[in-house]
């Protein structure tokens, strides 16, 4: 049996019986060694539900809320569960619900570059799906192999590509919801600007505190005539932020810029091998993309702000292969940087790009100040850093120590007028923080939004608002780990 | 740091192969194999996806989660197809992870008397001895050429024991078995001799892909190789590493380290990429202070793919008009990272045309012997893959491992060639060497 303490039992006899008869038992997972593979997620949360349930349509979903809501159980969302801040994760227990058996493309419709997908669709799977007619769905996270669109509408997620194409928000035209009390709703609809308020903008990024996401329509974009990767090497942090800084000062507006550091390209390098010299303090990664006389001459002005920052050299991918390993590189940096240590800590926060010189400066101080060595990947362009801090998690000191020094990271961005998250939301991780950036009337105005859909707070509760008590009380230490096994 | 010593230690030290508490914690939860595990696609569940079959197995070695039938059940049902690892960004190596987790099942659960006893025919009475692999073969040939088959399949015991798709599996037996071919030497032709390599002949291969491995020996002699197939080569024991029975496997290997221990030659070629991979990794098997010799042998295995690419194509290549499309033999690509030397070998060929199937680099099923031990994944998975056969109208599928072959060839027959105009000729199922020996020049 499994021996960890369990989690008290909220879970009623007629719930887990009507949740039987209404998705048939084989589509309900209620024992602890299997709720037990639903308690973490890509992030270093860890709660446990006390059930999982597998919908296949939209009555389900509203079946099983209306069972919930009678019941008074928690219910969470789930995608793939590639989530960084805990968002899928069932904080106060309950009902986890896994969209990975709806996951059918309902509709495509090439003309008018739009889907209808149930939210279980993987990312990139929808892209696969209509690259054959030239388009693809923009928002485009590490992840985007494997995390889900509905995941990725609970979120908000964003991707080395939002710096011109914005965020998961900017490509959802309509939503179908099922309502806490079970019943149906569509917002937004097929066409970009829908009358009345806009709720699909209230929905996307609320992280499933207000409704259970089933279905969502999306515009598809036309892939690009010409794309253009450059790979700017520096021989100093400073003089790669400095040409960020730059750039946008220059309003050249790049389809991407990412930036890793010397510590982090090493790491990358060594296992991915996407050609980023073992000796720079820093690489750019900066694509242009549009009609191909545009991106000639953007390219250009790109060469010219990257020499002009000292740039000890610019390569432009030369083919395709190349331009896919250089995003290899990219995509793969947390895990590559992830297998120089048992655990790692992503964080995910916002500066203005022009204090990206500054910033970097003070989270080497901070690691300095906590023991860790941080690594920096981040979208340079629209500041939205990554800082990556290394630790043993078998070391419950070691990951106080990795909270403080991501908390301290956070204040920083916030001192310098940043916001707490930019793409990986709020979740479980950083609810806490919310009282640093918002007034108690901003936050008392979210709960009020909040509880015209989730009156009772059974929908994802304990995610985005503060619960009030302090972050020592309430994270759980990540596994693997666990006192059977002495660090 | 130290690193704690977790119960069931004492089977590693002994061996020292086992995973350690690093190799777990590799695994960072992010997700990113989950959409590339064919099990998770069909049923979308956790516990059938890499990452909750790696938490599994770390709770199971800690102690905290009981080895029992659910966690058997979810061990058995992984492909071990290793598509994970090509996903994963942290470079955990979830093959020798599943190998392990498999081996302390072998070791400490006890199965159900009826797969007991199978295994124990299938891994330590037959697949180690080759006289045995060879009666068995003729027994099958009797029942394939007697016209029992034929009766059999239609008095509809098939079905009423519930074996009608395994059945379809059984591939026709050989004419000639190629435990003839043990200890010849084959002469290169047309020329000077440019490498000289031993050819590993497999196990079941010997009796129902003869005429593969005998192709397979006639393309390497057309591009100027002398090949030689030792004698006193046995099975590799892919089968039995990925089933958890190591013994066997390590007996295998010492069999095998001392057939091709002959010096001078410049490759161990195989024409089976299952075989490849665990030839590979034959130093896994053994203590650390053990694997210097195996780690010696692996550095000179290659597939033959990987062979031919590398020395390139010396033989004269008559025209073949074909639409043909590949599947990724998952231990080629997953196992080995060989992707692209087929895919140049048949777009070497003129008059071929390569059409990329989607997901060609998924498992279609096969998986050793999967198709008999998980039969409704197995053909679940091979459905779908029929289907993205059909889409390219290719007519033939091409892959690189007999095992494969003999999956996709049940596949065509039960998925693709009744959807087929009739006046067409049914999709063929062929290994990179068959191509290869179809387009040799005949003089």
């Amino acid at each position: 049996m499994y021996s960890r303490k369990a989690a008290p039992r909220r879970l009623e006899r007629r719930t887990l019986r009507d949740l039987q008869r209404l998705l048939g038992p084989e589509n309900v997972l209620h024992e602890p060694e299997d709720v037990l593979l639903y308690e973490y997620d890509g992030s270093v949360e860890v709660a446990r539900p006390d059930c999982v349930v597998f919908p296949q349509t939209t009555e389900q979903v509203a079946g099983l809320v209306q069972i919930a809501n009678r019941d008074r159980v928690p219910v969470v969302g789930r995608g793939a569960g590639t989530g960084l801040s805990g968002g899928a994760l069932a904080r106060e227990g309950g009902i986890v619900v896994v969209f990975s058996r709806m996951n059918r493309i309902l509709e495509i419709d090439l003309e008018n570059q739009r889907a209808v997908v149930q939210p279980g669709v993987v990312n990139l799977d929808l892209t696969k799906a209509v690259e054959h007619a030239g388009l693809y769905f923009a928002p485009d996270p590490s992840s985007q192999k494997a995390c889900t669109i509905g995941g990725n509408v609970a979120e908000n997620a964003g991707g080395p590509h939002t710096l011109a194409y914005g965020v998961t928000t900017n490509h959802v035209l309509g939503l179908e919801l099922v309502l806490m009390d079970g019943s149906v709703v569509r917002v937004g609809g097929r066409t970009p600007d829908t009358p009345g308020y806009d709720l699909t903008g209230l929905l996307v990024g609320s992280e499933g505190t207000l409704a259970l996401v089933t279905e969502i329509t999306v515009r598809l974009l036309r892939a690009p005539e010409a794309v253009k990767t450059l790979l700017a090497v520096f021989d100093r942090v400073d003089d790669a932020t400095a040409t960020v800084v730059e750039i946008t000062a220059r309003a050249i507006t790049p389809a991407a810029c990412e930036m890793l550091d010397g510590w982090t390209l090493r790491a990358v390098e060594d296992f991915i091998h996407a050609g980023f010299p073992l000796d720079a303090a820093a690489v750019l990664l900066i694509e242009l993309e549009g009609l191909t006389e545009a991106v000639e001459v953007q390219a250009a002005q790109v060469f010219d702000v990257c020499t002009r920052c000292r740039a000890r050299e610019v390569r432009l991918a030369r083919d395709e292969t190349e331009r896919q390993r250089l995003w290899a590189g990219r995509k793969n940096a947390f895990g590559a940087v992830g297998r120089l240590s048992p655990s790692y800590y992503t964080q995910d926060g916002v500066i203005p790009r022009t204090k990206l010189p500054e910033t970097l400066h003070r989270i080497e101080q901070i690691g300095a100040t906590y023991g860790f060595q941080i690594g920096n990947v981040f979208h340079a362009g629209d500041g939205n850093l990554h800082p990556i801090i290394l630790f043993d998690s078998r070391d419950p000191d070691q990951f106080a120590r990795a909270v403080a020094a991501s908390t301290a990271i956070m204040e920083h961005c916030l001192s310098v007028g940043g916001a707490l998250t930019g793409e990986h939301g709020v979740g479980m991780e950083k609810s806490e923080l919310m009282p640093r950036m918002f007034t108690d009337d901003d936050l008392e105005l979210m709960r009020r939004v909040r509880d015209v859909f989730n009156p009772l707070g059974l929908l994802n509760p304990g995610k985005i608002l503060p619960l009030g008590k302090g972050c020592g009380e309430i994270r759980v230490q990540p596994l693997p780990l666990r006192s059977s096994l002495p660090a | 740091m130290p690193v704690a010593e977790p119960p069931g230690a004492q089977d590693r030290s002994r061996s020292s192969e086992g995973p350690q508490w690093e190799d777990y914690a590799r695994c960072i939860h992010c997700g990113l194999c989950l959409n590339h595990c064919p099990t998770y696609r069909l049923w979308g569940r956790e516990a059938d996806s890499p990452r909750g079959r790696i938490r599994q197995m770390l709770l199971v070695d800690q102690g905290q989660l009981r080895l029992g039938e659910r966690f058997v059940q979810h061990m058995d049902r992984c492909l071990d197809c290793r598509a994970c690892e090509t996903a994963c960004p942290a470079g955990v190596e979830y093959g020798r992870l599943i190998e392990a987790a498999r081996a302390r099942i072998e070791q400490h659960y006890r199965r159900p008397w009826l797969e007991r006893a199978w295994r124990r025919l299938f891994f330590r009475t037959l697949l180690p001895h080759p006289q045995r692999i060879a009666q068995v073969a003729r027994l099958l040939r009797f029942y394939q050429r007697s016209g029992l088959q034929r009766l059999v399949r239609a008095s509809g015991l098939l079905h009423l024991l519930g074996v009608a798709e395994r059945e379809r599996l059984l591939p026709p037996v050989d004419d000639e078995f190629f435990f003839s071919c043990l200890g010849r030497t084959f002469p290169p032709l047309g020329g000077r001799r440019r490498a000289r390599v031993a050819f590993f002949a497999g196990c079941v291969a010997q009796v129902l892909f003869a005429r593969l491995n005998r192709a397979t020996i006639r393309v390497l002699q057309a591009n100027g190789c002398e090949v030689v197939v030792p004698a006193g080569q046995r099975c590799c024991g892919a089968l039995a590493v990925h089933a958890g029975v190591r013994d066997v496997a390590r007996e295998l290997a010492v069999t095998n380290l001392q057939a091709f221990s002959v010096d001078g030659f410049d490759a161990l070629v195989t024409n089976a990429a299952g075989c490849g991979a665990t030839l590979k990794e034959y130093a896994h098997l053994f203590p650390l202070s053990e694997r210097a010799r195996a780690g010696a042998f692996a550095a000179r295995v290659r597939d033959v793919t990987e062979f031919l690419a590398e020395l390139g194509l010396s033989a004269p290549l008559r025209e073949v008009r074909l639409r043909v499309t590949f599947q990724d033999s998952c231990h080629l690509l997953h196992g080995q990272r060989i992707g692209e030397a087929p895919r140049r070998l048949i777009r070497s060929v003129p008059g071929v045309e390569l059409v990329e199937m989607h997901l060609a680099d998924s498992c279609c099923g096969s998986a050793g012997i999967y198709n008999l031990t998980q039969t409704e994944a197995a053909f679940a998975l091979l459905r779908e893959k029929m289907g993205y056969v059909r889409a390219t109208g290719a007519d033939a599928v091409l892959t690189a491992n007999p095992g494969c072959m003999l999956q996709l060839r049940a596949g065509v027959d039960l998925f693709a060639n009744d959807a087929r105009d009739p006046a067409a000729r049914p999709i063929e199922v062929l290994h990179v060497m068959e191509l290869l020996d179809r387009a040799r020049a005949k003089d």
